[in-house]
């Protein structure tokens, strides 16, 4: 990677020109006849810069950045798999690009059948009964199933339900979403092993509680065995259980949510069906229902169908994988995980030991190479270290249960060379931070930057060209 | 080793107290600007804004943290330090010196339910 | 193992990494599971299928929609996409990024989205960008509940019943569940009144924000003279809707008087895709920026004092402040923002206003020929850019039923009664005339 120091309005040279319009052949009368009090007064200055200016910036900048085709994402919680081609083909077809959200539905057929198609094979593989695909993103996914579970208890007349509990490993938009829904949040302990305290949780549950919102396996890639007690419980105390479809990705084929007792979910087709992050989105977090809550899947949470160009990608990717290899993709991103773990485990603290699902928590390095004068390498150290060798950084300090959390997800497209490669150099990273801890303080050496000073960016915000 | 000045009264989530008449300026220990790192903002309320005693009035920044702030006592703003928008850096130099506000109390009387120095050397402590 | 391209395990791979695990098969990492979990059943999912069958089948469905040429807007505009555009957003470095959380390596993502936040101000007129949203109708609804934070201790927001439709519905949806309170302002001869918005916050005490269409439903472009101060007068904050295309010649929020500018950047070259992906906006000025919901990012300095970028001010965000985050969004729509961001770069001041004079001049030939065929009758005269409404004289489930089978997709019926226009630099002349001929028919 390249430094390169342009932004786009640097380039620009009054009179150069990068676009191209037909000719105009009607009277031009805009000017003419918008009433000035309606007309922009403030210059508009944009970039005037050539087609080849545009081309070459976004190329360099492109350059300084890493995806899952440059390398691989450690990136807990996150399941940055593979983002397969085709899927960019599909989305791209002109017979579904040109299609217009509010034509009717006798001239989108092939669309329609596409979400209906894709609606069931979610199904199948969750074992929900229906899904709204209105949700753009995980956490938007989130806040409209939890509208739901609010719906269903306002349909009963029951208006006492404004709490939720949320256990206090969760992903961190579990609590902002129910804020978002006006619910209350009552945290629920992890215990000693990790998992959700069954016995911590019984007291919590009266009729005001309008449903728990729990991602199996959890975030420190737990499976939570009590689930079928935990689920029996909350319905037990007029609860809904919701669950956060982030961790999915090692269920995959092998288990699902529906069957577990779960009444509401949603997906991350941007993460569990293979569409690519964006660098933080276009997502796609549609919200999947059990029967009694089909009536209750119109709630209205954005301006039209969802992010149809996503649900296109995660469709093909679901052809691909087929009846057959739907039931490998879980298992193959949960040995991936444990074969990381078992071969770190002697230079990083391994503070839960069982087997994992697709992710796990290092906390820390063992020996941190802390001596008279020199502070030991910690988590941000590590994570910047492995920048140097074409690596991406796993989640840090998430979950919060650990002071020096490194969360770890590879996925199922990762291969045996890949994940050796990647354990070689974390072991190269902790002989480092145990000679000579400064090596990793000064991390990253090889990128085009440095890291930042993020204090005087967050003091004095400079926010705009 | 946090720096605690006798004659404050301090609050279990960390605030200070200084009474004036029935005024009370309210700042945050030493002990709370040393665990929240650099300070990259504080959040105040306006003048007029009435809290009651334990309610958030505000919170502090830093990069990769926030945390909240509880009115000691209830009572109307009356003043707020309006240095610390534009150099929120001066909490972490000194944290009595740069109070946040100053507010008028309804309920005086709850002072007493704060600690002295002494005690709140304890309270750290633990 | 099955052959499957996206998984690289060999049989030998397999046996070396179980028993480095120390497990003798896969099914064995599932021991945690209870068994009553574990799906036996065979997926109700269509066999696999090798790449030139899932084309195939695409194209099949791809078959099965019309292609329509498009003369409707109504919050998603059927505007040109320079080839560069795709070209760019393709790149396989922004393609397949992470949110730029290690901006060591995300340089590039980090740059567009500061380039996209510096012409988000541009086009509003605001201080400040968030790095985008899902799309309008969201970025509207997340500025509904900023005004509540802003405020404290209020919990109505009034909305004008001329915004778009899907708008109104999914504010009125988000505050359901927050808690806060809608008050909808009526219309006067197709646009926000404002003796009705003077009547509101005479009478109500509780009032956080206002929220106002700059082109509303009908297509009209909103007269706003005054109505901020009518706002501020009230400490209530005032939220513009807007096009973001059409803010290169029309009058900005920030020119109105408005403290937040929200609305939806589709109409800058994004596909119409049947409604998604898009890109919300949402900017504000700098006294409201600590209650901006989303991503930021922002320019400082690295150790070796070059010029980097890195996403800001995260303690308003939910990885920290959790429940108490402005919001909970953290994925966005970051491909979109640098979608629109390469249109802008291509398109400059000048492009930007010759898509909107030619997108007027089609609209308003059109306006006046359909007019002239007397099936029609003007509903409003007030000024438009691309989109009006028309009232129709005719039966329009068959007008429309003509007009799909010759091709179009036209004249759509509004809640109100009315038929809808749009036109774009896209259409031409000769579609304009082949429309007004088939509407002549009978």
């Amino acid at each position: 990677m390249k430094y390169y120091d342009k932004l786009i309005f640097e380039l620009s040279k009054k009179g150069r020109t990068a676009y191209s319009l037909p000719k105009v052949t009607l009277p031009c009368r805009m000017e003419k006849e918008l009433d000035e009090s309606l007309a922009r007064t403030e210059p508009l200055e944009l970039p005037e810069v050539s087609e080849v200016d545009v081309v070459r910036h976004y190329t360099a900048l492109s350059q300084m950045n890493f995806g899952v085709d440059t390398g691989f994402y450690p990136l807990g919680s996150c399941t940055m798999k593979y983002n397969p081609k085709i899927n960019e083909e599909i989305a791209a077809m002109q017979s579904f690009a040109a299609l217009h959200p509010l034509q009717p539905k006798e001239t989108t057929e092939g669309a329609e059948r596409v979400i209906a198609e894709l609606d069931a094979a979610l199904a199948a593989i969750t074992g929900m009964r229906h899904f709204t695909f209105k949700p753009c993103a995980g956490a938007h996914g989130e806040l409209t199933g939890l509208m739901i579970i609010r719906e269903y208890h306002l349909s009963r007349g029951d208006m006492k339900r404004t709490k939720i509990i949320v256990p206090d490993s969760a992903h961190g938009t579990n609590p902002a979403s129910a804020a978002a829904c006006g619910l209350e949040i009552v945290e629920a302990k992890s215990n000693a092993d990790g998992l959700v305290d069954v016995e911590d949780l019984r007291p919590l549950l009266d009729d005001t509680i309008a449903g728990i919102m729990m991602t199996n396996p959890n975030t420190l890639g737990l499976f939570e065995k009590d689930i079928c007690r935990i689920a029996t419980l909350v319905h037990e105390a007029g609860g809904l259980l919701y669950y956060d479809g982030a961790n999915m990705n090692p269920l995959l084929g092998k288990v699902r949510p529906g069957d577990m007792g779960f009444d509401v979910m949603h997906l991350n087709l941007h993460k569990t069906f293979s569409t690519p992050h964006g660098g933080g989105g276009p997502g796609s977090g549609p919200v999947g229902v059990c029967e009694k809550l089909v009536p209750f899947l119109g709630v209205n949470t954005s301006g039209y169908h969802g992010n149809f160009g996503v649900m296109l990608r995660a469709y093909a990717y679901i052809l691909m994988l087929g009846r057959e290899n739907v039931k490998l993709a879980g298992p193959l991103a949960v040995l991936n995980a444990n074969y990381i773990k078992e071969s770190l485990k002697h230079k990083y603290k391994l503070p839960i030991t069982s087997v994992c699902k697709h992710e796990f928590v290092f906390d820390g390095l063992i020996n941190d190479g802390a001596k008279e004068g020199v502070a030991g390498a910690t988590t941000l150290d590590v994570a910047k270290r492995l920048l140097d060798y074409g690596f991406h950084a796993p989640t840090i300090y998430f979950p919060l249960l650990f002071h020096q959390a490194l969360m770890i997800e590879p996925t199922e497209t990762e291969s045996k060379e890949t994940l050796d490669d990647f354990i070689a150099v974390m072991e190269q990273i902790a002989d480092e931070a145990a000679q000579d801890a400064n090596i990793l303080h000064e991390a990253p050496h090889a990128t085009p930057i440095s890291r930042p000073d993020e204090t005087t960016a967050a003091r004095n915000p400079i926010l705009h060209y | 080793m946090s720096k605690i000045i006798e004659g404050l009264l301090y609050s279990e989530s960390h605030e200070w107290v200084k009474v004036e008449g029935d005024i009370a300026v309210v700042g945050v220990s030493d002990y709370a600007q040393a665990e929240m790192g650099e300070i990259t903002y504080v959040d105040l309320p306006q003048v007029d804004d009435e809290f009651a005693a334990g309610e958030e009035f505000g919170a502090l920044e830093s990069v990769k943290a926030s945390s909240d702030l509880y009115s000691p006592v209830s009572g109307v703003v009356t003043e707020v330090n309006t240095a610390l928008e534009d150099a929120p850096e001066l909490v972490n130099e000194d944290s009595y010196a740069n109070w946040l506000i100053k507010v008028r109390m309804t309920n005086p009387s709850e002072t007493e339910e704060l600690m002295n120095a002494d005690s709140y050397k304890t309270h750290i402590n633990e | 193992m099955n052959k499957f391209p996206y998984f690289p395990h060999t049989d030998e791979d397999l046996r070396l990494m179980l028993a480095r695990v120390g497990v003798e098969s896969l099914d064995d990492l599932y021991s945690d599971v209870p068994d009553d979990f574990l799906y036996k059943g065979e997926y109700d999912l269509k066999p696999a299928m090798s790449e030139q069958e899932v084309r195939a089948y695409f194209e099949g469905l791809a078959d099965r929609n019309s292609h329509l040429t498009c003369f409707v807007g109504q919050g998603a505009y059927d505007h040109y996409t320079p080839s560069v555009v795709p070209y760019i957003t393709q790149r396989s470095e922004f393609l397949t990024a992470y949110t730029p959380y290690q901006c060591e390596i995300s340089q590039g993502t980090l740059r567009y989205i500061f380039e996209y936040q510096s012409m988000v101000c541009r086009l509003t007129g605001m201080d400040v960008s968030n790095a985008s949203m899902y799309d309008g109708p969201t970025a509207a609804a997340e500025a509904m509940r900023m005004a509540i934070a802003c405020a404290r201790k209020k919990d109505t927001v009034l909305l004008s019943s001329t915004l778009l439709p899907q708008v109104i519905d999914v504010v009125k949806t988000y505050a359901k569940y927050y808690g806060a309170r809608i008050v909808m302002i009526s219309a006067e001869d197709g646009q926000t009144s404002r003796d009705a918005l003077s009547a509101l916050l005479e009478s109500d005490d509780t009032i956080a924000g206002v929220i106002l269409p700059s082109i509303n439903r009908y297509g009209i472009i909103e007269d706003h003279s005054s109505f901020a101060d009518a706002v501020h007068a009230k400490k209530a904050i005032l939220i513009e809707y807007c096009d973001l295309s059409t803010l290169a010649v029309l009058k900005t929020p920030a020119e109105w008087g408005a403290d937040v500018a929200v609305g939806d950047g589709q109409s800058l070259g994004i596909p119409l895709c049947y409604g998604g992906p898009y890109v919300g906006f949402m900017a504000c000025r700098k006294d409201y920026l600590r209650k901006l919901p989303g991503r930021i990012v922002g320019q400082t300095l690295d150790k070796d004092g070059k010029r980097v970028f890195v996403l800001t001010l995260q303690a308003r965000e939910q990885h920290i402040r959790r429940e108490k985050a402005t919001s909970n969004i953290c994925s966005n729509e970051s491909l979109m923002a640098l979608w629109v961001t390469v249109y802008l770069s291509l398109m400059g001041s000048e492009g930007m206003k010759e898509v909107n004079e030619l997108s007027y001049d089609g609209a308003h030939y059109l306006y006046d020929e359909l007019l002239k065929t007397g099936k029609f009758e003007k509903v409003f005269d007030r000024p438009f850019l691309k989109e009006f409404v028309l009232k129709p004289l005719i039966d329009v489930q068959s007008l429309q039923t003509k007009l799909y089978n010759a091709g179009f997709f036209a004249a759509l019926q509004t809640e109100e009664g009315y038929v809808t226009f749009c036109v774009t630099e896209k259409r031409t002349v000769d579609e304009m005339n082949r429309l007004i001929s088939i509407i002549k028919e009978d």
